[in-house]
């Protein structure tokens, strides 16, 4: 069957500098994806080129059957790709439930149809409670789920994570987990950068690895995290 | 070329020069601290006021007068830096430029209330000397004018280039947390730097007043100079300042001889949307 | 809108009833001068709320709204006294013109990636440009100006605007009023939360799905709209204009006196602050003059000053924290 998402040879350059070189991989629909490799392997750079922020030098992205490369991300956005990114921004002196409002209006024409969609997905990720405060004071674990609701709100069939577990602590870690099983049992497709591998395994069915831009091993958990190749570029020998 | 465009184009490079170190003090400011002075003009037309009165009363040569007024315009730049500015810095960037925007208002319309919208010129014994060389008739003011805004922007440029505090605050333009890192007092070196910026000015003005007559009127119009020559010649370019300077004076004055007096700084607004939009790096600065 | 007015807290409610009564009512007890106060006070919050639209909620300064305000007040009233054509129609052809030059501001300075202080100089270049520009036309009198004559045919009754104070006094009353109302609307409204999120963060808005060039340039589009018909005010109010007044970077700056005190990005913002800021402007010119001090300068020195204490003091005007005293707490906009 056709991949929801389909990523063909593509390449990005940084005056001299290849930050992505030549990465397929197809993204079915339904799947957890996980994209690991040390940092400077390029991992937000290819994400950056899903979601639109950047165009790739060469090579074809196609989301649900249409070519994305070159469009703006608002355009992709509204194709059905959300995301959230590496270093949080909500907007900040908007309130949690403005936030997640902003990202309903997507979907939505109005704002109290808005309001019901920013309501479920608020109780959906444990921030119901939190919804009149503003989001610059709100603790970073609340910060990371106040974008993911905000991205999810926008009703999505793709969600992309970067690195949406860096610097919570493991009962926060597998909170998140929890969440997103559920919403990809509910048939959202993820597709996550991660160096937290207590999440990498807890949730992916396939992983791509990157190291120096390019992908060097590619497959489900259980063949990639002993390919001697990744060991030895990322995860270290006592991983094993 | 005739005879008169050589001329005019002569003079505009003089007046050019003086246009480039005013802008200069700009461009030092807001190359480093991201400070966009909005006041700049309004404090040019203070130090022409100042080389007024201390003509009108004193009968001091702005040739002399300007070492003091610099100065002291280091020192006002300095205290106001740190008095006022300082925690505008980590804030955002509109209530910078309003707090100056307010500063700019005050100042002029205090001038106003002083002297009055009137032009005080100063007359200088050899105001309507001039040299002539072949078919050119160069005002004397002007090229004593030219020749000391010259003379200020070298000894800065070197001052930057070759001085611990002028690598110092090179250091802090181009790489802040780098700066603080390495133990530089950025506070201090802002504070150093917003004065010299202010000497800049205070230089400026006392040589344009010996070329223009103080009035309050002319400060908005210098703000808006001084803003256009950094974007054209580029920001964070000391050089830039003065090519942007000598571009803007000749091309201000062959429009005033050859379109209108009136409309010639339409056309350095025009120049500005126009540099904005294809090349805001301006000619000789980085890329944003 | 019904849920706007549902939204407010009771006292709200009554302070908004009862200021609004006050205000139609202050004719009867005000005389002629402080019924000239008055009538600057709302037509400051409407030109405020205007300006409002574009930086409180679109995150957007403009330093040259003076260009809007101008070409509105000159096209209506060039078209009065080259055509005899009145107000109430001219608005509508001001109102095309200066929309036209706010999308060209917009479409030069957006979609060049021009933003902050660049956009902000960009907008000034534009208003000065064209006060230069209209310094020379020779068709709605050059820079000695453009005056409508209080005695050609008509123009004394109230559909050419020729009244006196008291019809231009519910005029300003009635756009202060609307501008707010809709404000208020907008905020609650799709685009409203669009402009908020590309004030707080243009990227993260795209990734939400939201074209930023567009909301922009809707912002700009209603702001540069309302903003001349603050200038056909300006023109049938004061009956004369000079290009070096109207177009004048002092406009541009009185623009945003009010709504940066009173309060950017909020809906009352601008109607605070223009009630606060110009009588007592206004106060202190009278206060000199009784003096005998004659001085050109000091009521712009008070609001320079104003304007520095705010900004550095409170930061988010006068408003938020009145609301807070009073007890009005609303979420910030």
């Amino acid at each position: 069957m056709t991949a929801l998402l389909s990523i063909d040879g593509i390449s990005k350059r940084f005056r001299g500098l290849a930050a992505v070189s030549r990465v397929s991989f197809n993204v079915q629909q339904g799947d957890i994806f996980a994209v690991i490799g040390p940092n400077g392997a390029g991992k937000t750079t290819l994400f950056n080129m899903i979601a639109g922020a950047l165009p790739p030098d060469e090579g074809s992205i196609t989301f649900a059957g249409t070519r994305t490369e070159g469009l703006r991300s608002d355009q992709i956005a509204r194709l059905g790709v959300g995301r959230t990114f590496q270093l949080v921004r909500p907007f900040p002196a908007l309130t949690v439930e403005d936030n997640v409002i902003i990202g309903a209006l997507m979907q939505t024409k109005t704002v109290r149809d808005a309001e019901t969609i920013a309501r479920d997905t608020m109780a959906r990720l444990d921030l119901f409670d939190k919804r009149a405060q503003i989001a610059s004071s709100l603790t970073l674990p609340d910060r990371k789920r106040l974008e993911v609701a905000r991205a999810l709100a926008t009703g999505p069939k793709l969600l992309l994570l970067d690195e949406v577990m860096a610097g919570l602590r493991p009962t926060e870690t597998d909170r998140i987990v929890a969440t997103l099983r559920d919403l990809n049992r509910g048939g959202l497709t993820i597709l996550l950068i991660e160096h937290v591998m207590r999440a990498v395994t807890a949730l992916a069915s396939r992983i791509l690895v990157l190291h120096h831009g390019a992908a060097i091993a590619e497959g489900n958990p259980e063949q990639v995290l002993r390919d001697p190749a990744v060991v030895e570029s990322y995860l270290g020998a006592e991983s094993l | 070329m005739t005879a008169i465009t050589l001329n005019i184009i002569v003079q505009g490079i003089l007046t050019g020069l003086v246009y480039g170190l005013m802008a200069l003090g700009l461009s030092v400011i807001f190359g480093v601290m991201r400070v966009v002075n909005f006041a700049h003009g309004e404090f040019t037309v203070v130090a022409m006021y100042a080389a007024f009165l201390l003509f009108d009363m004193l009968g001091v040569s702005p040739l002399i007068s300007l070492l003091p007024i610099a100065v002291a315009f280091f020192f006002l730049g300095y205290v106001l830096q740190r008095a006022l500015v300082e925690p505008f810095i980590s804030r955002a960037e509109h209530e910078q430029f309003i707090l100056l925007v307010g500063l700019a208002t005050v100042v002029v319309n205090g001038l106003l209330l002083i002297f009055g919208p009137d032009a005080r010129p100063i007359n200088l014994p050899y105001s309507f000397d001039s040299y002539t060389i072949g078919s050119l008739f160069i005002d004397k003011v002007r090229v004593f004018a030219a020749l000391g805004a010259f003379a200020i922007c070298i000894a800065l440029f070197l001052f930057f280039r070759y001085t611990r505090t002028g690598t110092a605050i090179r250091a802090c333009a181009d790489n802040l947390t780098g700066a603080g890192v390495v133990g530089l007092n950025v506070k201090q070196l802002y504070a150093v730097t917003f004065g010299l910026g202010f000497a800049c000015i205070g230089a400026a003005g006392t040589l344009m007043a010996t070329i223009a007559d103080a009035s309050p009127g002319l400060a908005p119009a210098y703000t808006l100079l001084a803003f256009v020559i950094v974007i054209i010649g580029g920001l964070g370019s000391m050089a830039g300042a003065l090519v942007g300077g000598v571009l803007i004076g000749i091309s201000e004055a062959l429009a005033g001889f050859y379109i209108q007096p009136s409309m010639k700084s339409m056309f350095s607004f025009a120049l500005l949307i126009l540099v904005l939009v294809l090349r805001p790096q301006g000619l000789m600065g980085r890329r944003l | 809108m019904s849920d706007i007015w549902q939204r407010l807290p009771t006292r709200g409610k009554i302070l908004c009833l009862a200021a609004l009564a006050a205000a139609i009512a202050a004719p009867l007890a005000a005389d002629r001068y402080l019924l000239s106060v008055l009538i600057l006070v709302f037509y400051f919050a409407y030109l405020g709320q205007a300006w409002n639209l574009l930086m409180g909620f679109a995150g957007q300064l403009s330093l040259g709204h003076a260009l809007y305000l101008g070409l509105g007040a000159y096209t209506a009233t060039a078209l009065w006294t080259l055509f005899g054509i009145g107000p109430w129609v001219g608005v509508f052809i001001a109102i095309p013109v200066a929309a036209a030059a706010g999308m060209i501001v917009g479409w030069l300075g957006w979609r060049f990636a021009i933003e902050g202080v660049y956009f902000a100089l960009l907008t000034i270049a534009f208003a000065e440009f064209t006060r230069i520009g209209f310094d020379h036309l020779q068709i709605t009198g050059a820079s000695a100006g453009l005056f409508l004559s209080v005695n050609s045919p008509g123009s004394d009754k109230w559909w050419n605007l020729g009244g006196g104070p008291l019809l231009y006094y519910y005029l300003a009353l009635i756009l202060a009023a609307a501008a707010t109302l809709l404000v208020a609307w907008l905020r609650r409204s799709p685009l409203g939360y669009r402009w908020l999120a590309v004030r707080e963060d243009p990227e993260a808005a795209q990734a939400a799905g939201i074209n930023i060039f567009r909301a922009k340039m809707i912002a700009m589009l209603i702001s540069a709209s309302m903003t001349a018909v603050g200038g056909v005010f300006y023109g049938f109010y004061y009956r004369n204009l000079f290009p070096s007044q109207v177009f004048d970077i002092g406009r541009s700056i009185e623009i945003i006196m009010a709504p940066i005190i009173g309060g950017l990005g909020t809906v009352f913002g601008p109607l605070v602050g223009a009630i606060l800021l110009t009588p007592l402007g206004e106060s202190l010119t009278a206060l000199m003059q009784h003096f005998g001090i004659n001085t050109p300068g000091a009521k712009s020195i008070f609001y320079g000053l104003t304007l520095m204490v705010i900004i550095t003091l409170q930061p988010s005007g006068v408003w938020p924290w009145l609301a807070r005293k009073l007890g009005l707490d609303r979420p910030r906009a």
